[in-house]
């Protein structure tokens, strides 16, 4: 049994319509490889959770421009306009979460937890439309937990059984978004044979990774 | 040194051997570089890093290793890296002794605005809510008023509050707040500031800490 597949293979798994995580921290730990391959296909009509939407024309970017973003789902898209302006033409919804709260929510998505209080934007805009309790004098807001049909990720280094380790800050969502999607799609830079990772440095346990794809180009 | 050079100077004076310390963007980034000698603090950023050390050399940047501000930095020994849900967990729970903060505004009891300006899209908060939210001490950097003259330390607050949770301290070029259950205390002026300057230049109102004390410029005579 072999996990690796192309990454023409990988958009098999990506349907119109479907809701979608990918990782990154801007482009930092962003499956590229696996965003551009999309890029090339017709799929539309998605659904993203993931921090940022890429760079205007750069990584997802690339996608709102071509207005293949259905909705988007995430903490911090003023660094794209593109997503500005999609936005106001009526052409891109935007939920936009606090972003410890998007993290725990993807956290919780993965954990077999439905929903969860946290303190974080309690009083502010962000609460307008959620459920509020109070705990120990305290206002909380209810956030629900976040789930996706495919999530497409980055780690550095995989081995064949799809345990992952990741690089520096491009760690980020990649881990908490591997627990939390139906399909789950690592793109790596290296695959080493089994016994190749050491046990303790593994961060993602091979079954949270369904496929693995190679990285292309620099 | 520029106004926000003194302001990121008195924000690294206010922290304590041992701190961890998140930094935003802007002002609070410069307080990095006038961390006193004799003291060791780590530095934290929310997109999963803990130990972060200068910003690289030319030729010497990293693409995985950038700050919360998307810019290349470095680590120092001993630092770690972690997954964003374990990060915003440190925050959200405490773990963070000090944030240092800019801000759009403060107002009279310490409450900041800092996320959204109202007319444009709400399109980005990322972790301004939960560092307010979490940190032990939150340290407001910022200038004391606009480009345009305004007060930025008002009254109530123009722009959507981040956290009902208000800052600890306010540092400006002029000056410093303390904040507690009742709101500003003026506690110190930096030298050739005048107590007059700051009522004129602050919408909120403040009480003055007892045996305030203005000093003549350091400086007087030079730019």
């Amino acid at each position: 049994m072999t996990k690796l597949i192309t990454r023409g293979e990988a958009m098999n798994y990506i349907k119109d319509g479907c809701r979608m995580m990918v990782g990154g921290f801007g482009l930092v730990g962003c499956p590229l490889t696996l965003v551009e391959t999309l890029l090339a296909t017709s799929v539309t009509d998605l659904e993203i959770i993931s921090n940022n939407l890429g760079e205007p024309g750069k990584g997802l970017g690339a996608l709102v421009r071509q207005g293949r973003v259905r909705k988007g789902i995430g903490s911090y898209f003023t660094s794209n306009p593109d997503v500005a302006a999609a936005f106001n033409r009526g052409e891109l919804d935007i939920e936009l979460l606090p972003q410890g709260t998007l993290s725990e929510a993807i956290r919780a998505g993965g954990a077999g937890i439905p929903a969860f209080y946290t303190g974080v934007g309690a009083g502010t805009k962000i609460a307008e439309g959620k459920e509020e309790r109070v705990f120990s004098d305290k206002r909380y807001i209810l956030q629900e937990a976040l789930r996706a049909d495919v999530a497409l990720i980055k780690a550095r280094k995989a081995d064949e059984l799809g345990n992952l380790i990741y690089s520096k800050s491009a760690r980020n969502f990649n881990p908490i978004m591997a627990a939390a999607a139906n399909i789950v799609i690592a793109e790596v830079d290296e695959i080493v044979p089994a016994g190749g990772l050491c046990p303790e440095n593994i961060v993602t346990p091979h079954l949270f990774v369904d496929f693995l794809v190679l990285k292309e180009g620099g | 040194m520029s106004s926000k050079e003194v302001i990121a100077k008195r924000a690294a004076a206010a922290l304590v051997d041992g701190d961890i310390v998140n930094l935003g963007i802007g002002i609070p980034t410069l307080a990095a570089d006038f961390i006193p000698d004799h003291i060791k603090v780590f530095l934290h950023s929310e997109n999963g890093i803990l130990g972060i050390g200068p910003t690289p050399l030319e030729g010497k940047v990293d693409k995985d290793l950038v700050n919360a501000g998307k810019l290349p930095v470095t680590v120092e020994t001993g630092a770690s890296y972690f997954d964003s849900a374990s990060s915003f967990g440190m925050i959200r729970g405490g773990h963070i002794d000090v944030s240092i903060l800019g801000v759009l505004e403060v107002d009279e009891k310490g409450r900041v605005a800092n996320w959204s300006v109202p007319g444009k899209s709400v399109l980005g908060v990322g972790g301004a809510m939960d560092l307010l939210e979490g940190s032990k001490k939150v340290i407001v950097t910022t200038l004391h008023t606009a480009k345009n003259g305004a007060s930025k330390i008002v009254k109530d607050l123009h722009y959507p509050i981040t956290s009902e949770r208000p800052a600890d301290i306010i540092i400006t070029e002029l000056c410093v707040f303390d904040v507690d259950a009742e709101g500003l205390i003026l506690t110190e002026l930096f030298p050739g500031v005048s107590l007059t300057e700051v009522k004129a230049k602050t919408d909120a109102y403040f009480r003055i800490k007892e045996n305030l004390i203005e000093t003549e410029s350091e400086s007087k005579g030079a730019d």
